[in-house]
């Protein structure tokens, strides 16, 4: 679904993510871990096509299609999403009406889902409300979900989901994302991929991820299996991930 | 006796700029009008001046309006109230009605203010006369068009609006311009006095066009209890607009609200302000105003005079730049002269977010679409204490301007 191939990216001439290589394939969810300030969000952004974020070299793939030179509402009319960690306030743009946008794109009106993820998410509130405006962090997240269940992208990027959610929310968040990526059913008959950042990973314990990459200072430094992965990094910090390398 | 007074003082005051904008030569205008046929229904009117003032909030079907006034030129064409208790009226057939009148022109807005009430004292072309009587709540919004057809002209116009105690009513104003018209000078004296428990909302929206000069001067005076909503929009070009209500808190607990929207393209000059005197313990005022360039030049005034102990006022102010030419200037300003009150401003003018663009294009929206999304919710003001359909009426205008603007 997604392949990074030697993908450079700098802001303000300053290199941030350096010959960076990943892919995610139909149906299966990567996690991506890393410290603050390691690149994941730099690498989510390059993606999604933030124009800041400039591609120096290496190719973003999309289901075999080039993407690298695309605008950003290219790539989500494409079929990729994400739900950012810190969005912007809005003003005077309205939650529902964003819902109402990414659902006309798909041609749909109202949307049960929706209706049933905003009670979940005990959006019901913000739903009038100009979005991210005065939001917790928690609603941020829950809002950032609802918008991408009505974009219903192919491919989905989820920033920090678990950060800022509490222990009773982050159960509710992650059966929303399980929903998203088709969890309820067979692992080939999926169709939509995602990639997560996890900070401290907690949102493991709810959404099973099937592999996992580990950056470091703009550069991947591991893949493997997201509980070994973990398990490392809880017993010996992300030093260990540099010390394993060399 | 009153009336010489006034003269005088307007003679006086005859050669006198405003304060703000800039100096208009009242000479090049013609003040020499056409006299228009009076229709009997608004669906009389020729279609294009129908379809100019439809863009500023008028609608032909009576159904819906408790009353219409519409003057052309110097012409007041029909004055109609369609319901008891509402008196509709040209202001010139009021003052010949109503001894008590006069006492009510010039007492909010003073004569010699600057050479636009000057003239308008001096050659007064009509004008509108609303009154709700004691008690009478209008339900229907009333209406009231100003349009300018003759090329060059001056329309000088006096408008008084009375809600008597108890009254209640919703006043939707539209100003429009043929749109063969080049060039014009509109000057509106509007005078609104609210009584006590009485409520007006008064809405304007200007369709004016590129060359078209604009001074309205209006005031008004609140009573004990009594609420006014202004809300004035202004989308269209415009060469030079200069205006600065000013609403008297006269009365304890008394409530007035100004929002104002407006937008200025390249060559347009907005010079707009709301002033709010809160002279009654326990009044209440708000001042919102959001700006739009697109090139042209907004000065965004605001002033807020608290003049006794537990009043409380906010005052907020908006702007935003859509093109390198533009310019907007927000001048907030809280003058405080007694203890125990509750004063607030905040002013805000800068660039389109571009993380706010390209968040909402990661949701699949293409640039422009979520550039007019941005603005339009920047202008979204919630107009608080309107009627529903008279909130859709003005989210429909701003929709009709955006369409034929910059945004869609």
């Amino acid at each position: 679904m997604i392949e990074i191939r030697n993908l450079t990216v700098s802001v303000d001439n300053r290199t941030i993510l350096n010959d960076v290589e990943l892919h995610v394939s139909r149906g299966e969810t990567v996690a991506l871990f890393g410290p603050n300030g390691s690149g994941k969000t730099s690498l989510l952004y390059a993606i999604i096509g933030i124009p800041k974020y400039t591609v120096e070299s290496g190719t973003i793939l999309f289901n075999g299609q080039d993407i690298t030179k695309l605008s950003i509402d290219e790539r989500a009319r494409l079929g990729i999403g994400m739900a950012f960690q810190r969005p912007p306030a809005v003003r005077g743009v309205k939650l529902n009406h964003i819902l109402e946008l990414c659902l006309a794109q798909r041609g749909v009106t109202d949307s049960a889902d929706i209706n049933n993820c905003i009670h979940e998410l005990q959006l019901s509130d913000l739903r009038n409300r100009d979005v991210n405006l005065g939001f917790s962090g928690g609603e941020v997240k829950r809002s950032e979900l609802v918008q991408l269940l009505a974009q219903n992208p192919d491919f989905m990027m989820f920033d920090e989901p678990d950060s800022g959610v509490d222990l009773v929310s982050i159960q509710a968040v992650g059966r929303i994302i399980n929903q998203l990526l088709e969890k309820e059913i067979m692992a080939r008959r999926r169709t939509k991929a995602a990639l997560i950042i996890s900070h401290a990973g907690h949102i493991l314990d709810h959404v099973n991820a099937d592999r996992a990459y580990v950056m470091l200072h703009g550069t991947m430094y591991c893949a493997g299996n997201p509980g070994d992965i973990l398990d490392d990094i809880r017993e010996k910090g992300y030093e260990g991930c540099i010390t394993c390398k060399k | 006796m009153q009336k010489v007074t006034m003269k005088t003082k307007a003679k006086k005051a005859w050669r006198k700029p405003s304060l703000y904008g800039p100096d208009i030569d009242l000479s090049v205008y013609t003040d020499q009008a056409e006299e228009q046929m009076p229709v009997k229904d608004l669906r009389e009117l020729p279609g294009q001046i129908s379809e100019e003032s439809r863009e500023a909030g008028i609608t032909l079907e009576s159904g819906c309006r408790s009353g219409s006034f519409f003057q052309i030129d110097h012409s007041v064409v029909l004055a109609s109230s369609y319901e008891s208790g509402l008196e509709v009226m040209n202001i010139s057939d009021a003052l010949q009605e109503y001894d008590w009148l006069s006492a009510f022109l010039w007492k909010a807005v003073s004569v010699d203010s600057d050479k636009y009430t000057a003239q308008s004292e001096l050659n007064r072309h009509n004008g509108y006369f609303l009154r709700a009587l004691p008690g009478h709540k209008v339900v229907f919004p009333l209406q009231a068009c100003l349009f300018m057809k003759q090329e060059g002209l001056a329309q000088n116009v006096h408008n008084i609006i009375i809600a008597e105690e108890g009254s209640e009513m919703h006043i939707i104003t539209g100003c429009a311009t043929a749109l063969s018209v080049q060039e014009g000078l509109h000057i509106g004296i509007s005078e609104f006095y609210i009584k006590k428990n009485a409520r007006i909302t008064f809405t304007m929206i200007h369709n004016w066009s590129e060359k078209i000069v604009v001074r309205p001067r209006s005031a008004a005076i609140v009573y004990d209890n009594g609420v006014f909503l202004s809300n004035y929009i202004c989308m269209k070009p415009v060469k030079s607009l200069q205006m600065y209500p000013t609403a008297y808190c006269a009365g304890a607990d008394s409530t007035v609200r100004f929002n104002s929207i407006v937008s200025a393209e390249k060559g347009s000059d907005i010079d707009i302000g709301s002033r709010v005197f809160l002279k009654a313990a326990g009044s209440r005022a708000e001042v919102i105003a959001r700006a739009v360039s697109t090139g042209g030049t907004v000065k965004a005034r605001g002033h807020l005079i608290g003049e006794v102990a537990g009043i409380k006022a906010h005052l907020e102010c908006r702007g935003l730049l859509l093109s390198d030419e533009g310019i907007i200037h927000a001048i907030p300003e809280l003058e405080g002269r007694a203890d125990n009150i509750d004063m607030s401003h905040e002013a805000a003018v800068g660039r389109i977010n571009e993380e706010e663009i390209q968040y909402l294009m990661a949701r699949g929206l293409r640039d422009d679409e979520a550039k007019a999304a941005v603005v339009r919710g920047f202008l979204d003001v919630e107009i608080k204490g309107l009627p529903e359909q008279l909130q859709k009426e003005i989210k429909n205008a701003l929709k009709i301007k955006e369409k034929g603007n910059y945004l869609l």
